[in-house]
């Protein structure tokens, strides 16, 4: 055993000067290994970052929310409903939800309006996400109008400016009163846009959303599972999408590998006809070639992770965040957090050192069959 | 189909070690056809060369459904939240009847690879190379399973639908339920553990007394076979509760979770060292008389008795420490 | 120590090109003893050496060493015996360049996997015996003829073997290098090392060093043309 790691050391030590010795080719492959893990490892944390963000917010969404629908289209929720939801069993608690949105000619985008029950703005102030502060150039007391649907036009004074950091969802939000919300959208007491519920047991959602839509056969209950699940499938979709594009780079980059593995220079075979000539076995020069591969993915690895990590968590995925991201006019400018995930490395690590080690199989071996005594007939 | 990369990659490695596989075969088929270890012909020495690429070959094979399995596992239970009703691996496993076929197919394949390179590595000792038409005779066999392995999971993966409704470990291996996991769980806890503790007393103890008598090599293999069902059995009865601290909870695969800090690979790593090094003493017995492996075949078998003795025993301890530092109590007095 | 029955080499086999670079070679080589292969080139001299060294195997008949029929083995254990018995001089010298003088003697220790200070004191003794520790650090392709040459015998000598192979050891060197080549092969002999070597040089074949020379021509042995 002593005698195997001793003999690993020397075939990592002769293919480390090995590597030094062929920089510019070895560079070559290093950069366009790198580039492939960068671009993989980018798109992988970047859409992880983004699924974990969703499911935050969703962490504090109410487990079940009652639509009312009026031929297949949302609708408002009229009086009385609340209170007949209430008395079904495993109901924990219950809200009514105001919300809605509004388009602003000014800067050609879509505010969510909403009334927040959990804290109490006072009428005529507004409390607006960073986004939209920034696309109006709005900061704490200016004054903002918005023209209402019905073209009567309404002046809020900004009393807030909400935190960057889940930046991603409240980009576009306004948060204003109960009042101003009805006056605004006129809509009359009582009415809601929907309902809220939160289940405590998460074996009973289930059985509740059976018995609302029993109870409540033009209406539809949304389940924040149902959701999450949506949106993993999204978030995999699209990611998977960009991998499968990205799956033609990888079968260049393979090809690639497979022309640098084989397309030895005189001087590399030399070297193995002279390695073979005073004693290394076959089996020796492929272990050889093989730590070469690994000390070269290895550090294809680390540098295009480390750079895609930076990329991604620093500055803000520049690359291509519009492709991944982009469905609103308002780009939520954020920083997501940081999260590393041991299934994705394995996953990144399967799409980039797995071809390369398959691509590089059989040139190594040609390259390692090379005639012990083919330095003595040259 | 569910378009993620985890999915992506997993096919794309069953699908690149099927065609290494099916490209290699016209060599084995030659090798078998042709070898003739005598001759000092270019053809001969064509032949012994190829041997090197395809025990290359089936090493990157073995490391490749080695990664594979983990990866497999752990794609399982990152998909359970897109399925009503899974909770970890084993609900997304069940959203069709080709998930667990597909991991079993998996293991089994895993340890046969094992064991064709303990034969070759045997083979590789002896100067004339005794076993190589056995050898490629074997890998030709190998190809079919890896086949039906990769199909498996390709009707598994392509049979993917996120709107079925699974059932999760709470159901598949409660008490009630039928079936191998189903009765595994609903094992009294104490017979379950005696069991348990005799099986792996007796892998260990065949490994052990291989490696000082030199005898008894034949019960090494299926003892060793017998411990790893009844490990599975074992985690499945009652370790996991003992992990989870919950007296219902079956489940071999939460234990893989971050929320119990990994521990199932402390488990599950002892298990399948000690598995397929068992194996691999069996996998050697019926050579072991070949004139010139008769020095080579015991020691390597050994050399494999003592590693799989050492794993039993490591696996039954960290089993037994999970037990001792767990607050849930089973067995009472 | 070395013995040859009926030796053929056939390259291409079975092709239009087919020809056999050796037909047939009976050959005793005894331990501790310098022995030359003389011969023009396509005699055959150099296959015979390269399957004397068990650098390649025949493709009939059997060789024995030190009483083991080796003939028949495959390159992995052959590998094995050479490593251990065998040291090589080549004609072109073959050291990696880009490696220092130092790293290319330790080379054909590497797979054995032993002490690493060990293996680099005896590589330091033996360029020391050569008279190169200055030069240790040095690139090879720094060298000198002669000193790429000694470098060479230095890498030879490594793993301790037996027997010393050298293929047309002069050929790249002046006379005054030949000689002190001569010199050194001596020293070697006289430690009790078996030397075989191919030479057309007559520097080296009508040396007092060589104990035989063995005549060669269309891949047979023939009797000395003198």
């Amino acid at each position: 055993m002593k005698l195997w790691i001793e003999k690993q050391k020397y075939l990592i030590d002769f293919t480390l000067s090995s590597l030094a010795r062929r920089k510019a080719k070895n560079v070559g492959l290093l950069l366009v290994y790198t580039l492939i893990v960068f671009l993989l490892a980018s798109v992988m944390l970047f859409t992880h970052a983004l699924r974990h963000e969703a499911a935050h917010v969703l962490d504090g969404a109410p487990e079940v929310v009652l639509q009312r629908m009026v031929a297949g289209r949302h609708d408002l929720i009229p009086p009385g409903t609340l209170e007949r939801v209430g008395r079904i069993r495993g109901v924990q608690k219950k809200e009514g939800r105001l919300w809605g949105y509004y388009y602003d000619p000014v800067v050609k985008a879509n505010y969510t309006f909403m009334a927040p029950s959990n804290e109490s703005i006072s009428s005529g102030t507004l409390v607006v996400g960073a986004g939209l502060a920034r696309a109006r150039g709005l900061a704490v007391g200016n004054a903002i109008s918005f023209r209402s649907y019905s073209g009567k036009l309404f002046g809020f004074t900004i009393a807030r400016i909400l935190a960057q950091e889940s930046e991603l969802v409240s980009a576009d939000l306004v948060l204003m009163s109960e009042d101003d919300f009805r006056g605004f959208f006129e809509i009359a007491p009582g009415y809601f846009t929907d309902i809220a519920l939160s289940v405590v047991n998460p074996q009973e959602v289930r059985n509740v959303a059976t018995k609302l839509s029993l109870q409540f056969p033009d209406s539809r209950p949304i389940l924040r599972d149902e959701i999450l699940r949506t949106y993993e499938s999204i978030f995999n979709w699209r990611e998977g999408i960009v991998l499968a594009l990205a799956s033609l780079s990888i079968l260049a980059f393979a090809i690639f590998a497979w022309e640098k593995a084989s397309g030895l220079s005189a001087e590399e075979k030399r070297e193995i006809g002279i390695l073979k000539a005073i004693g290394w076995e076959t089996g020796d020069v492929i272990k050889m070639k093989f730590w070469e591969g690994a000390l070269v993915s290895l550090a294809a690895f680390l540098i295009g992770y480390v750079a895609a990590y930076l990329h991604v968590f620093h500055f803000s995925s520049s690359l291509f965040a519009p492709v991944l991201k982009g469905w609103a006019v308002l780009y939520p400018r954020f920083e997501l957090n940081p999260v590393i995930d041991g299934f994705q490395v394995a996953t990144l690590f399967f799409f980039t050192v797995f071809p390369y080690a398959a691509a590089t199989l059989v040139p190594i071996w040609r390259a390692a069959i090379t005639d012990p005594d083919s330095v003595m007939r040259g | 189909m569910i378009f993620q990369p985890a999915i992506i990659a997993l096919l794309l490695a069953s699908l690149v070690c099927v065609a290494l596989l099916v490209a290699a075969t016209p060599y084995a088929i030659d090798i078998v056809r042709h070898w003739n270890i005598a001759s000092g012909s270019e053809k001969q020495l064509v032949l012994e060369r190829r041997t090197y690429l395809l025990s290359t070959l089936l090493g990157f094979i073995f490391a490749t459904q080695l990664v594979a399995l983990l990866l497999f596992v752990f794609n399982a239970e990152k998909m359970s939240a897109m399925f009503v009703g899974a909770m970890c691996a084993v609900g997304t496993l069940n959203v069709n009847v080709f998930g667990f076929p597909a991991l079993i197919a998996q293991i089994v394949v895993f340890f046969l690879a094992s064991s064709w390179l303990v034969v070759n590595h045997l083979d590789t000792r002896a100067p004339d190379y005794p076993l190589v038409k056995v050898k490629y005779v074997l890998l030709l066999c190998l190809l079919p399973l890896l086949l039906v392995s990769a199909v498996l999971q390709l009707r598994y993966f392509l049979g993917l639908k996120a709107d079925v409704i699974t059932s999760c470990c709470g159901s598949l291996f409660s008490e009630d339920a039928k079936g191998l996991g189903g009765d595994a769980a609903a094992a009294a806890p104490l017979p379950a553990m005696i069991a348990f503790y005799a099986a792996l007393a007796l892998a260990a103890g065949t490994a052990w007394f291989y490696r000082i008598k030199q005898r008894g090599a034949y019960l090494v293999a299926p003892f060793s076979a017998i411990g790893f069902a009844v490990g599975m059995a074992g985690i499945l009865a009652f370790v996991s509760l003992y992990i989870y601290e919950h007296p219902h909870h079956h489940c071999p695969f939460c234990v893989l979770k971050p929320d119990y800090s990994y521990q199932g690979y402390w488990l599950y790593l002892p298990l399948f060292i000690a598995t397929a090094a068992g194996l691999g003493v069996g996998a050697i017995q019926p050579f072991a008389r070949i004139s010139s492996l008769t020095a080579i075949a015991p020691a390597i078998a050994r050399r494999l008795a003592t590693l799989s003795a050492f794993m039993w025993a490591l696996f039954a301890a960290v089993a037994s420490f999970m037990i001792f530092n767990s607050n849930l109590v089973l067995l009472e007095g | 120590m070395i013995e040859l029955k009926n030796i053929c080499k056939a390259f291409n086999h079975g092709r239009d090109n087919e020809f056999h670079a050796l037909n047939g070679i009976d050959l005793h080589l005894p331990a501790q003893r310098v022995t030359a292969f003389r011969g023009p080139s396509g005699s055959g001299k150099t296959t015979l050496l390269s399957i004397v060294g068990c650098l390649s195997r025949p493709t009939s008949g059997r060789v024995r060493l030190k009483d083991r029929d080796i003939s028949g083995l495959p390159e992995r254990f052959l590998t094995d015996i050479r490593r251990q018995t065998f040291g090589f001089i080549f004609q072109q010298f073959n050291l990696i360049k880009g490696l220092s003088a130092i790293e290319n003697v330790m080379l054909p220790a590497y797979p054995l996997g032993g002490d690493w200070r060990a293996l680099r004191e005896s590589a330091e003794r033996l360029l020391g015996d050569l008279r190169l520790s200055h030069r240790r650090e040095a690139k090879v392709e720094w060298l000198s003829g002669g000193e790429q040459q000694r470098v060479a015998i230095a890498r030879a000598l490594i793993n301790d073997p037996e027997i010393v192979v050298a293929d047309e050891p002069t050929a790249n060197l002046d006379t005054a290098l030949a000689m002190e080549f001569m010199g050194i092969l001596e020293k070697l002999s006289n430690t009790g090392k078996t030397v075989i070597l191919t030479s057309h040089d007559p520097l080296v074949v009508e040396s007092s060093i060589v104990h035989r020379v063995v005549d060669m021509r269309d891949g047979r042995i023939v009797p000395p043309h003198q």
